[in-house]
């Protein structure tokens, strides 16, 4: 009937160059969801377990062995006990073998049994900080050092293990209450805000200015942009403690030019008096990252086409005039693509303000508050639900973003 | 306002300010000794000079010489733009004075140039201040970046007891000879810091190759191959790329911890990669959408199978993109902080990253802290002024789009 119309559906050529971009695409989705949706799920879940970084080594037994006495009264001694005070290991066994030259005199007491040089040992549940001890009476045959030796070195087989609060579906809320308690909650979104927004602009003002210097040719233009990208370039580790040594209230050097020039009398602590600390890592911030849009600014710039200005140059526009009536317009685009990225990334900076300050002084921002909770005072369950609030907050960023973005970029 | 009387001694005025505190900073970190701007004497001098530079049109007319010359030699009395201190040596006041005038006589002709006395025009007026704005636009950036540098650099090769003293005497006694280096010394030998540089050098390279691997096929297919689901994935390339590092550096350290990962270079070497193929993948699949396809399909028809295709016509067609999105690997992994100090604990592995953070201490003199900066700049460094085209566009590449 339709004999006119094209073939729908893949051909077999379609299909197999579909397989094999699957194929090339393979070994990075394997990857990438392992390290990132793998984490990404793993935040969920673990934000709603009471977990702390103690619990990352789940309660288990630990045994000692020695060998005791002297003489006649000579024994192997087993000091088993949980590690843990509070929480129960079940299905604790212990086995080992006595070396060579060892003899045992005597049986031993329940819940051990002796069978030639094996000896095994069943305890079922021991309860939260359980300790029990375990005598062998031996004979040795043999260099009684050495053996010892052997003795000791031989580690017995210890079988049991605690609940593992990860894999069990105990789920509670405790974690969010705690992380939105109180006003600590919106400090730290109001801290991140001024961050992220001040650090934002300024670093796009910042960049805006540097690329109009270089938007001309002369010598040295080169050199000049290489230096320019320095901030961006330096490991931040380097840069970070060179303001802090740059800043610091008694051997720095900003403290005292100021000084010297009788703008202050005593010294300024930069980074550890509030509100100044949140400046600071700000005012970082733009120094660090304005290079990055600088670079972008200008080569937008340098690729708007020139008879547009020479047009306006023929029709008398003065410099300010091509400057708000051309150019803006024309770099409007990249600069909202970079305020909404930047945007994101300055939301999402941790290091810059852990190594200025670690989040003292009023600059706890949300990324530094998940390490904070985490480590700090290591509960991990608390760090995982700070950072789920990021993301629900980058899913808005997002959603903002690929909706402008697919209007500005084609994408 | 848009009169040269006017706008002559404002920008003059202005100009002076800044000029008079650039060099009495420049002076004050150069030899340590008390140089102080006066801003009401710098807009005094300054408005002067403006007035006399636009009243005399010639370029180095008798009147511009002798106002220039004056605003250097009134920073002998208290009454110039710049007040030296008392105990500073005559080099370091001739210096000043010399520069002073110099520099203000010479910036000071190329903004006002040709800017007449009486009435402006719109576009004399706004050419004179954005001369001004350019001005001071290159002494300010190059102000903010060269300073933090050069503060490091000179520190660390202090001792603490200098610094201690006066925090601005940065001036370096060169008789000393390999004794300035004595932080450099002790950081290699006492902390280890030749292995540190290794390991750091290893792990990037080598993430550089795996994220390569990896990226390579993956940016050719989203690139070349139409198939279902491209646009998604695009789209979530760019969404990892929004994932902050410090929540996936939660459950990645819980994980390394289960299984005894954590503490070794292996670890760092399967999670670095997995950090950077995003970003490569967005690099080079725009780079392989700009290569002609017809030199690729001349290729097929002559019998080659995709792979060799991609591997002997698109891959050395694209070895300035592939050397772009190398050096930008490299300077992520190289400068890579936060996952280096949460997985490594033992001094025997660290990265130079980790190794800087441990020297991060009261008990350690600053100096030597500074001198760990140094170690871990100047290599990047290096490497980013030697390949600066190839770097800033690998720059321009991964970061807006990607």
């Amino acid at each position: 009937m339709s004999s006119a119309t094209p073939p729908t559906g893949t051909g077999a050529l379609a299909k197999r160059e579909a397989r094999l971009a699957w194929a090339l695409l393979a070994p990075t989705l394997v990857s990438v969801s392992l390290v990132v949706v793998l984490p990404l799920l793993a935040i969920f879940w673990i934000s709603f377990k009471p977990f702390s970084l103690s619990d990352l080594r789940p309660p288990a037994p630990v045994v000692r062995e020695s060998l005791r006495g002297s003489g006649d009264d000579l024994r192997i001694e087993y000091r088993l006990r949980n590690s843990s005070q509070d929480i129960d290991v079940t299905g604790v066994t212990l086995s080992d073998t006595l070396p060579d030259g060892v003899t045992a005199t005597a049986g031993v007491t329940a819940p051990c049994q002796l069978n030639g040089r094996d000896l095994f040992c069943d305890f079922g549940t021991l309860t939260g900080g359980q300790r029990e001890r375990i005598r062998v009476p031996v004979t040795l045959d043999g260099d009684p050092d050495a053996l010892e030796q052997q003795i000791e070195a031989s580690e017995p087989k210890l079988t049991g293990s605690g609940p593992n609060i990860l894999t069990n579906l105990d789920f509670s809320l405790e974690n969010y209450a705690r992380v939105f308690d109180g006003s600590e909650f919106w400090g730290v979104f109001w801290v991140t805000l001024f961050y992220t927004v001040f650090g934002t602009i300024g670093a796009l003002l910042m960049g805006l200015f540097a690329a109009l210097l270089l938007n001309k040719s002369f010598k040295g233009q080169g050199f000049i942009r290489g230096l320019y990208l320095f901030p961006y370039v330096a490991p931040v580790i380097a840069v970070a403690f060179t303001w802090v040594a740059l800043f610091d209230p008694f051997s720095g050097s900003a403290n005292a030019l100021l000084v010297q020039m009788g703008l202050r009398t005593d010294p300024i602590n930069f980074f550890g008096e509030r509100p100044l600390a949140l400046i600071m890592v700000t005012v970082f911030e733009i120094w660090r990252y304005f290079p990055l849009s600088f670079l972008f600014i200008l080569a937008r710039m340098q690729s708007i086409d020139s008879s547009m200005y020479e047009a306006a140059d023929m029709d008398g526009a003065s410099p300010f005039q091509k400057f708000w009536l051309l150019s803006i317009p024309q770099l409007l685009g990249i600069l909202s693509v970079l305020f909404l990225l930047r945007f994101i990334w300055t939301f999402n900076k941790f290091d810059d303000i852990f190594l200025l300050t670690g989040g003292n002084a009023g600059t706890r921002t949300l990324t530094v508050n998940v390490y904070e909770q985490a480590f700090a005072i290591s509960n991990i369950g608390a760090g995982a639900a700070v950072a789920v609030v990021i993301l629900m907050c980058l899913l808005v960023f997002s959603f903002v973003f690929f909706r402008f973005i697919s209007r500005e970029e084609g994408l | 306002m848009r009169n040269g009387f006017i706008t002559g001694p404002v920008l003059g005025a202005l100009w002076l300010v800044v000029i008079s505190t650039t060099i009495a900073i420049t002076m004050s970190f150069a030899t340590g000794a008390a140089f102080r701007p006066q801003v009401l004497m710098s807009l005094l001098w300054g408005a002067a000079a403006g007035l006399a530079y636009v009243r005399f049109p010639a370029r180095h007319a008798p009147a511009r010489l002798a106002v220039s010359a004056l605003l250097g030699l009134s920073c002998l009395t208290s009454l110039g733009p710049v007040v030296i201190g008392p105990e500073t040596s005559l080099q370091a006041t001739l210096v000043t004075i010399l520069s002073m005038a110099a520099v203000m006589h010479v910036s000071l002709a190329q903004i006002l140039k040709e800017l007449p006395f009486g009435e402006l025009t719109r576009h004399e007026f706004e050419d004179a201040v954005i001369r001004f704005c350019t001005g001071f636009g290159y002494i300010f950036f190059t102000a903010i970046v060269v300073i933090p540098f050069y503060v490091m650099v000179m520190t660390s090769l202090k001792s603490q007891q200098a610094l201690l003293q006066n925090p601005l005497d940065f001036s370096i006694d060169l008789t000393q000879g390999t004794a300035l280096f004595r932080s450099y010394i002790e950081l290699f030998r006492d902390f280890n810091f030749g292995s540190y540089l290794w390991t750091s050098f290893f792990v990037s390279v080598l993430t550089v190759f795996i994220t390569l691997a990896f990226s390579v096929p993956g940016a050719y297919a989203v690139a070349r191959f139409r198939f279902q689901g491209q646009k998604a994935f695009s789209r979530s390339i760019l969404l990892i790329y929004m994932v902050p590092m410090i929540v996936l550096a939660l459950p990645i350290y819980i994980a390394f911890s289960l299984t005894g990962l954590r503490n070794s270079i292996l670890g760092i070497v399967m999670i670095y990669p997995v950090t950077t193929i995003p970003v490569a993948l967005y690099m080079l699949q725009g780079y392989f959408r700009g290569l002609p396809t017809e030199v690729e399909e001349a290729g097929l028809m002559d019998g080659l199978s995709r792979l060799a295709v991609i591997w002997k016509i698109t891959l050395p067609l694209s070895l300035p993109a592939l050397a772009s999105v190398s050096l930008y690997v490299f300077m992520i992994a190289w400068n890579e902080f936060l996952l280096a100090f949460m997985l490594l604990d033992d001094p025997s592995k660290f990265t130079l990253t980790r190794g800087v953070t441990m020297l991060n201490s009261s008990e350690i003199p600053r100096q030597h802290l500074m001198a760990g900066a140094v170690i871990a700049t100047v290599p990047i460094m290096a490497l980013f002024l030697g390949l600066e085209r190839f770097m800033t566009k690998g720059l321009t590449a991964g970061s807006v789009k990607g």
